[in-house]
């Protein structure tokens, strides 16, 4: 048999067995068994020596072409099988990806807390200042500078813990502002300011009362704030607290400390307006009481009334809570029930 | 306030306006409707029957077999059980089908084996309150007036096919505490102007109330205005039909002609009036005057009261017959035998009366109207009213002349504002005449001259005073949903949290990654609570009039708080908590100038339970020391604070582990505590092994920071040497980190502890403390040499110092 013969036979034998093989072992054998140096086409390779030098060029471009087919096939091979021993492998390592994860344990921060800073962050962008005060005050700064003097009727609005005559746990975060108008000096600009906090009032504890609850009240002073400008405002409030369609309606009210007053109603979130449990079927829900700053007010703080005006709001996150999830019972919130407190996840 | 829809079409034409309408438009204006309801509404086939005969019922004690006729033509038997059933009268009967109150139905049955046809009615079945029902009926039927017709339907009898619109009136709207206030403002929203009957009075010429009575009013100021008028030879009864039908909608319960006539009076004015029986006065002086202290004095509800110089009181020149403006008394009181009336009308000051009524928790339909004002333009006329009535319904003679101290302010107040002003407050653009116009309508007299408008305040709306009340009126009027919308335009200016508003915030952040859910607890607890977990002295801040014990002292810590919610938690089967809260304690103020309290900003936690959950991966793991440290430490790490932080161990503190709870310190102040409570604290608080900590905040918010520096990236390699010490067991880590970090050199970046070994292996009272040492040059690459140096510097030192042995 010629040389050429033989690398024809060599190569079909070869391919044959390299297609046939099926571990990655056996494979590095047939090349060490085909290419190495004590191969067959090394033979063949040495035996060209006795060719004439016409045949010799031809032979060893043929060798060479079987030499690259047999290794370009054993590469493709080599490629597939570490392909499927990966493959293998990763199918061994598949999970039950339907196995729970391992929890993270984060707490939540409390409902009320992010309503109010929900509200904060509204203000803020607005160019409200965050104003805190103290919860103990002065019947002067919760009651007197609110309009509100000693034997007035409207006192019976707010039933009082009192710790002395004089002293008592603020009912509302208003004495905040008084404190604000007094110290706020006008040639420095407008004030803009929302009070958040802790309020009490004399109250036994129920589903729908507790004598300690939250407050958030807005002021805003300046020398043309105009009733327009509360209502502007307090629709964005609506807005972004209870979703875009929202809108409001004033209806007059009374609180000692403003003139006019107003008591501001949300068309309901849940039935838009059409009726439902949420809004006893009315379609609006009260939300807010506010109004223009009482001139006695602002006079009592040193403000002159005549140049300056402005207007006041507020609300309490506890009924707004109560409204937006269908809270049913407001001592929730002071409880502290972990199955409570974890239900507020939710941050949309 | 019940205002009844009827009695407001004695006014004006409601035609076209339904109840409900008008209930949300006066809400929309400037009254709050609270409710509108029609008594008879649900309520069908009840009808006014005429007892024919009411025998005893042979199988009863109690029953009658009542022949009564409801308008068929053959008379119905019904069986009744009402004491005062009798032949003769006029009575409520619901027929077979009938339903009355509370969704009940009405069957044909019989009644120990007699037939019943329906059942007659008492005032309650058709949805009465109790407290409206006059004391006669109460216990049984009621009695309808001898014309009525049988068959009927007894609801117009009975009023109850009127609407009553339940007004919830604020304080300054005590104008609309009366029926011709709210017509008034009915009159005002629908632009219609109220017309009153003219009182015609006959007083007796030959008689003179000069020759019964004689008033002096010791203080003015207590009682501006007294008057008293006289009518004698009254014939006390039951009131007609229509009166008792307007009180009781009113809610309030007919007594007798006279009572009710002053009731009604009450209503249609708002003047409060008070009936004495003159005979019984004893009497030609009245003199209104302070009480003294301890005097006593038995009001008409049987209570004997000791009063006070804050109480007005009537007397008959001797001792009390009425606390002025809030109750009558006993003995004075209208009876059946009652013959000649003395009845006072007057003005009382409103402070006083409202601490009188508070005092003894009197609140009545008159005092609630003289603390909140009266109008004062109809004291006589609502007088006068009131005595033509007594005249008709009580067939009295009402002698002339009314006896009177002082004078009433009855003439219009004049009150100035521009149009200028109106449209800056509101941002509005009303004209002048729009103006005038709501004046008109709410029945002020109104001057305009360019713009300025001279505005007649009546008396009747004496919560009008200043320009703001004004605005108010035209912006009700005119119609809030008229005003246009905008943001305010002012002067720009940033608006952001402060630097404690963002570390409250931030500090909310981290502990709620570190797992703590955020509480908020009561700040009013107990006494004991209240001062427990004390981080200062201070002595407790209690409530003058607490609700209860439980809530009666302003808290001094968060941490009872925290631990009732764990107990509230775990008594509920939630055994695994993790919670915090941030905010105020209260301490009194040590500076004695100071009036206010100390509140001061602290934040605390809890953790109870697991704080890993048996699953399918992992073990359980119980919450412990070390977990909770770990969170203040990360936490008190997030703040940046310039001084080192530093634990102490604490032995005594009070409800707290003596071996397992440490003080914590920033720098040389202490800023709170860790650990776990006391056994004692655990039962008393009935929870299991609990871990807190507090801190004052305001302290951490105060202490200095330092602020974030970029550190470059070190380009060299670190390099780490584990160190074994075998140690007295009493020696504490923070010792031996401290000192290795003050001996190791300039090279030495952190120690960290990474085992303690204690148990068979090494000699008794000795532990060992395993720890890795890094260096790091950030110049250049570190040398073997130079670490094998610092290392052997710090191996050299703790055995010199401490009496180590290296392992």
């Amino acid at each position: 048999m010629d040389l050429k013969s033989k690398l024809a036979e060599l190569k079909q034998q070869a391919m044959k067995k390299i297609e046939e093989v099926n571990d990655l072992t056996a494979l590095n054998e047939l090349r060490v068994s085909y290419l190495g140096k004590k191969g067959p086409l090394t033979e063949v390779l040495r035996g060209m020596k006795d060719l004439s030098a016409e045949e010799r060029p031809k032979v060893g471009a043929l060798a060479n072409e079987v030499r690259d087919s047999i290794t370009a096939l054993i590469e493709a091979q080599k490629e597939r099988l570490e392909l499927e021993k990966i493959n293998q492998a990763l199918a061994d390592e598949a999970l039950d990806v339907t196995l729970p994860g391992n929890p993270v344990s984060i707490g939540e921060r409390h409902v009320l807390t992010q309503i109010i800073e929900e509200i904060e962050d509204l203000f803020i962008s607005m160019g409200y200042q965050i104003i805190e005060g103290p919860e103990v005050e002065q019947d002067q700064y919760n009651f007197e500078m609110m309009n509100l003097p000693k034997n007035h009727p409207a006192r019976d609005m707010q039933d009082t813990f009192y710790i002395t005559d004089e002293l008592l746990l603020r009912t509302h975060t208003s004495p905040v502002q008084a404190r604000t108008m007094e110290q706020h000096d006008f040639s420095k600009g407008p004030l803009k300011m929302l009070s958040p906090g802790r309020v009490y009032r004399r109250d036994s504890d129920d589903a729908t009362h507790s004598h300690q609850f939250h407050q958030v009240e807005g002021l805003v002073i300046d020398k043309h704030i105009t009733m327009a400008d509360l209502k502007g405002t307090l629709e964005v409030f609506a807005k972004k607290l209870f979703g875009e369609d929202r809108e409001i309606r004033l209806r007059p009210s009374y609180f000692p400390f403003t003139e006019p007053s107003v008591e501001v109603d949300v068309s309901c979130f849940k039935c838009n307006g059409q009726g439902c449990n949420v809004c006893k079927g009315t379609g609006w829900i009260e939300i807010l009481g506010s109004g223009v700053v009482h001139p006695n007010v602002l006079e009592m703080a040193g403000i002159d009334s005549t140049v300056y005006g402005g207007f006041a709001f507020g609300l309490g996150p506890d009924r707004v809570a109560m409204l937006k999830y269908g809270v049913d019972d407001i001592r929730h919130f002071y409880q502290n029930d972990v199955r409570f407190l974890n239900q507020f996840k939710v941050k949309g | 306030m019940y205002v009844s829809y009827q009695w407001l079409t004695e006014y004006f034409s409601m035609d076209g306006i339904t109840p409900d309408a008008l209930g949300d438009k006066m809400s929309r204006t400037g009254i709050e409707v609270e409710d509108v309801v029609t008594l008879s509404e649900g309520l069908k086939k009840i009808v006014v029957g005429h007892v024919l005969s009411a025998v005893p019922h042979p199988d009863s004690d109690h029953l009658n077999i009542c022949q009564v006729n409801v308008g068929e033509e053959e008379p119905s038997q019904i069986v009744c059980g009402a004491p005062n059933v009798a032949a003769g009268q006029h009575v409520i009967v619901a027929l077979p089908g009938a339903r009355i109150t509370g969704n009940v139905k009405i069957k044909k049955g019989k009644m120990r084996g007699e037939v019943s046809n329906g059942m007659i009615c008492s005032l309650q079945e058709v949805g009465f309150d109790d407290k409206v029902i006059p004391k006669a009926y109460a216990e049984g039927i009621y009695l309808l007036p001898e014309d009525a017709i049988p068959g009927d339907s007894v609801f117009p009898y009975l009023g109850m096919d009127d609407a009553i619109l339940e007004l919830s009136i604020t304080p300054n709207r005590a104008d609309a505490l009366s029926m011709r206030g709210v017509a008034h403002e009915v009159g005002a929203i629908y632009d219609k102007k109220p017309q009153f009957k003219a009182v015609e009075l006959n007083e007796a010429p030959d008689d003179s109330v000069q020759n019964y009575v004689k008033v002096a009013v010791e203080n003015a100021e207590d009682a501006p205005f007294y008057t008293m008028r006289v009518i004698k030879n009254v014939t006390i009864a039951e009131s007609p039909a229509w009166l008792k039908n307007k009180l009781m909608h009113a809610g309030i319960r007919p007594i007798n002609n006279v009572v009710d006539i002053t009731n009604y009076i009450l209503l249609e004015y708002g003047q409060p009036l008070h009936a004495f029986d003159y005979d019984r006065l004893a009497t030609k002086e009245i003199a209104v005057r302070r009480a003294q202290a301890g005097e006593k004095f038995l009001t008409l509800d049987g209570e004997e009261r000791s009063l006070s110089s804050e109480n007005i009181v009537i007397t008959n020149g001797q001792e009390p017959v009425a606390l002025a403006g809030v109750m009558g008394g006993l003995t004075t009181e209208i009876v059946d035998e009652t013959v000649t009336v003395a009845l006072e009308a007057a003005l009382f000051n409103p402070t006083s009366v409202r601490k009188t009524s508070k005092a003894f928790n009197l609140r009545s339909e008159s005092s609630s109207r003289f603390e909140k004002g009266i109008n004062q333009g109809t004291v006589e006329e609502a007088s006068r009213h009131a005595a033509s009535l007594i005249a008709e319904l009580a067939e009295g003679t009402v002698v002339s002349g009314v006896e009177a101290v002082g004078a009433a302010k009855t003439s219009p107040v004049e009150l100035d504002i521009t149009l200028e002003r109106i449209n800056h407050i509101l941002g509005t653009a009303i004209t002048a005449e729009e103006v005038v116009a709501i004046f008109d309508r709410l029945g002020f007299t109104t001057k305009e001259q360019e713009g300025l408008f001279q505005v007649c305040i009546p008396p009747r709306r004496w919560d009008i005073s200043i320009e703001a009340d004004l605005v108010e009126e035209v912006a009700r009027i005119y119609g809030y949903d008229r005003l246009p919308s905008h943001l305010p335009v002012t002067e720009s200016q940033p608006g952001k949290l402060s630097q404690q508003q963002q570390i409250i915030r931030n500090t909310r952040g981290y502990l709620e990654g570190a797992g703590l859910s955020q509480a908020i607890s009561y700040v009013l607890t107990t006494p004991k609570k209240a001062q427990a977990y004390m981080m200062r002295a201070s002595e407790p801040t209690k409530l003058l009039m607490p609700m209860s014990e439980d809530r009666s002292t302003l808290r001094m810590n968060l941490l009872s708080g925290l631990l009732d919610d764990v107990h509230y938690n775990v008594a509920r089967k939630n055994t695994d908590v993790a919670l915090y809260e941030i905010g105020r304690v209260f301490y009194q103020s040590e500076d004695p100038s100071q009036t206010l309290l100390h509140e001061e900003e602290h934040v605390a936690g809890v953790m109870t339970g697991l704080t890993v959950e048996n699953d399918w991966q992992h073990a359980k793991k119980a919450t412990d020391f070390f977990v909770l440290k770990g969170v203040v430490e990360g936490l008190l790490a997030s703040y940046g604070l310039k001084e080192a932080v530093k634990y102490v161990p604490m032995t005594e503190k009070e409800g707290m582990h003596p071996g397992r709870t440490a003080a914590i310190y920033l720098g040389e102040k202490e800023l709170g505590f860790l650990g776990q409570i006391h056994p004692f604290a655990q039962k008393e608080y009935e929870v299991g092994e609990t871990y807190v900590f507090e801190m004052n905040l305001q302290a951490i918010i105060d202490a200095a920071k330092e602020a974030v520096v970029y550190q470059t990236i070190p380009k060299y390699p670190e390099m780490k040497r584990d160190i074994a010490l075998l140690v007295d067991e009493a020696i504490q880590h923070q010792e031996l980190s401290q000192f290795i970090y003050e001996k190791g050199g300039r090279f030495l970046k952190d120690v960290k502890l990474f085992d303690i070994y204690q148990g068979e292996k090494i000699e008794a009272g000795k532990k060992s403390m395993a720890y890795t040492l890094t260096f790091l040059n950030n110049e250049a690459t570190l040398t073997d040499e130079e670490v094998t140096l610092a290392f052997d510097k710090v191996q050299k030192a703790l055995i010199e110092v401490f009496a180590v042995t290296i392992r």
